[in-house]
């Protein structure tokens, strides 16, 4: 019997639209172990945004139940570290006061300079050792998104909730921050669940893939499990056929679901409710 | 520096057609060169050095900008970060920004039974608007994502204010508090004028009086050159918080 540690069961999400209630989301399961780290995967505006915001206690459940480590998720909370899309960090603060904003709310029993030696490191691993006093904006968006993921390991939660963090990087920054995210993640072994658009991403980084329907009333409509060796490095992982055959398969599933004769008419993107600002790279 | 050349020639021109009673550049400034150059003289409560003039309203402005900013950014707040108290409070204060404060001088007076008090509510009352309705506006643009960082680490209450909306409505609260402070120089002269205090609207108003027109177009000249520099100074520190939370 495997040990669920966040199970997602008969989840839905419901909008309420001038033109009435739009279910983005409906009859979605998936369990993930402790440890795993899964990638959700579909075509943009289906949904899956919205299922990592529920599981971050941003948006409301509309149906079903969220646990997370025996617990029911229904508020935000440091247990989840949450990075964005846009690294959101805080302009007024610099970079070690932004990481160390969530490292005082979780660990308020150690002195400053426990804490201050935590962010350190987090930020020390995310290769910003260098950078602790600069401004938010005195930093490129990659670094900026470094700063992101460091604040949310550095809370230590229990889980991590990753929305399309390289989303807005170029290719080669992209790379480089999936090869830092793989050995920062091996390291700690954290469960986590990642959003993404890119097929190669999802199967460079994921224990499992899951693969979600095309909205609306979107939910999961395949897993695929990633058996590639551990430690992964890209250079390795690339050369392997196994990578291809693995990443042809999800490719095959996104196609067919992008021709699938819908049940209802195409409906406008939602994009307040997806939040995918930039141009939605095709795969 | 053309503009400048471009009036005073208007007026000297004026001076000798249409506008008999006024007085040309060269005798506004014959009159007045004792109260510029020797600025901070005090002869008698109501023939005082320019400066010393001006200082005077700048204290009572102070005062009234100050109590309008202590009770206008709170007020902001409170009408950015709920709905239901802007829908109730927002048709009231749009029916009370534009009363005149020639309105609201005599209820003070009526308030307070002396003039200074009622000259500083005057200016708190007719000053605090802008500040109130740019911090609503800045608290309400806070973006959503600033906020779920907040949400996520799970700020209390105080912390959420003073870490995550305040320092991101902090840019509009300039604004207003610079567009507060415009208003609270345009109120001290009519505060002045109706209260006879000894300054800068007090003694325009007395020099009208005892026929020195003279002195009215120094006075007017003072006050415009004062607010010039206060909106300057206010923009300065606008641009520079802009520049720092940018």
């Amino acid at each position: 019997m495997m040990d669920v540690y966040v199970d997602l069961s008969q989840l839905g999400k419901i909008f309420p639209t001038p033109k009435g209630p739009l279910c983005v989301v409906k009859d979605f399961n998936l369990k993930i172990r402790e440890g795993q780290f899964v990638c959700l995967i579909g075509h943009s505006g289906c949904g899956k945004s919205t299922v990592l915001a529920m599981l971050a206690g941003l948006q409301d459940v509309s149906e079903g139940v969220l646990v997370l480590a025996g617990r029911e998720v229904n508020d935000p909370g440091p247990d989840r570290g949450v990075v964005f899309q846009s690294p959101c960090l805080l302009p007024w603060f610099s970079v070690l006061k932004n990481v160390l904003l969530g490292v005082e709310q979780v660990c308020p029993d150690k002195t400053n300079a426990q804490r201050e030696a935590i962010a350190r490191h987090y930020l020390e691993l995310v290769g910003l050792g260098d950078d602790l006093h600069k401004m938010p904006r005195e930093l490129s968006q990659g670094m900026c998104q470094r700063v992101g993921i460091a604040r949310a390991f550095a809370l230590n939660p229990k889980m991590l909730l990753l929305d399309e963090p390289f989303g807005m990087l170029d290719s080669i920054t992209r790379v480089q921050l999936q090869q830092e995210l793989v050995q920062l993640w091996e390291s700690d072994r954290k469960t986590v669940l990642m959003v993404t658009h890119d097929v190669d991403e999802a199967v460079f980084l994921a224990d499992r893939v899951v693969m979600m329907t095309q909205g609306p009333a979107s939910r999961v409509g395949r897993v695929l499990n990633i058996d590639l060796p551990r430690p992964r490095h890209r250079e390795a992982v690339l050369d392997q056929p196994r990578f291809y055959e693995l990443r042809g398969q999800l490719i095959e599933f996104l196609e067919t679901q992008n021709c699938a004769p819908r049940e209802e008419p195409p409906r406008q993107e939602p994009a307040a409710i997806c939040a995918l600002p930039q141009s939605a790279r095709q795969i | 520096m053309f503009g400048f050349l471009c009036v005073l020639g208007l007026w000297q021109i004026s001076c000798h057609t249409w506008a008999q009673n006024l007085p040309t550049p060269a005798k506004t400034w014959e009159m007045s060169r004792l109260y510029i150059t020797d600025p901070f003289a005090k002869r008698g409560e109501m023939d005082q050095g320019i400066l010393r003039f001006t200082w005077n309203s700048l204290v009572l402005v102070t005062k009234g900008y100050l109590i309008a900013l202590l009770i206008g950014t709170p007020l902001g707040f409170i009408l950015g970060s709920s709905r239901g108290f802007a829908k109730t409070f927002d048709p009231l204060i749009q029916m009370l920004k534009p009363i005149s404060p020639l309105a609201w001088l005599p209820l003070g007076l009526v308030l307070f039974q002396k003039t200074t008090p009622s000259a500083i509510f005057t200016i708190a009352i007719c000053s605090m608007w802008p500040t109130v309705l740019n911090t609503a506006i800045g608290v309400r643009n806070v973006p959503q994502d600033y906020l779920n960082v907040g949400r996520v680490l799970r700020f209390s209450r105080k912390k959420m204010l003073f870490k995550i909306l305040l320092p991101a409505a902090l840019p509009y609260m300039f604004t207003g508090y610079r567009l507060s402070l415009g208003i609270a120089w345009l109120v001290i002269v009519a505060a002045e004028m109706l209260t006879g205090a000894p300054g800068i609207g007090g003694f325009l108003w007395q020099e009208y009086n005892s026929l020195i027109y003279e002195h009215i177009i120094l006075s007017i000249i003072t006050i415009g050159l004062i607010g010039f520099l206060l909106d300057w100074m206010m923009q300065a520190v606008e641009r520079r918080m802009g520049a720092a939370l940018s």
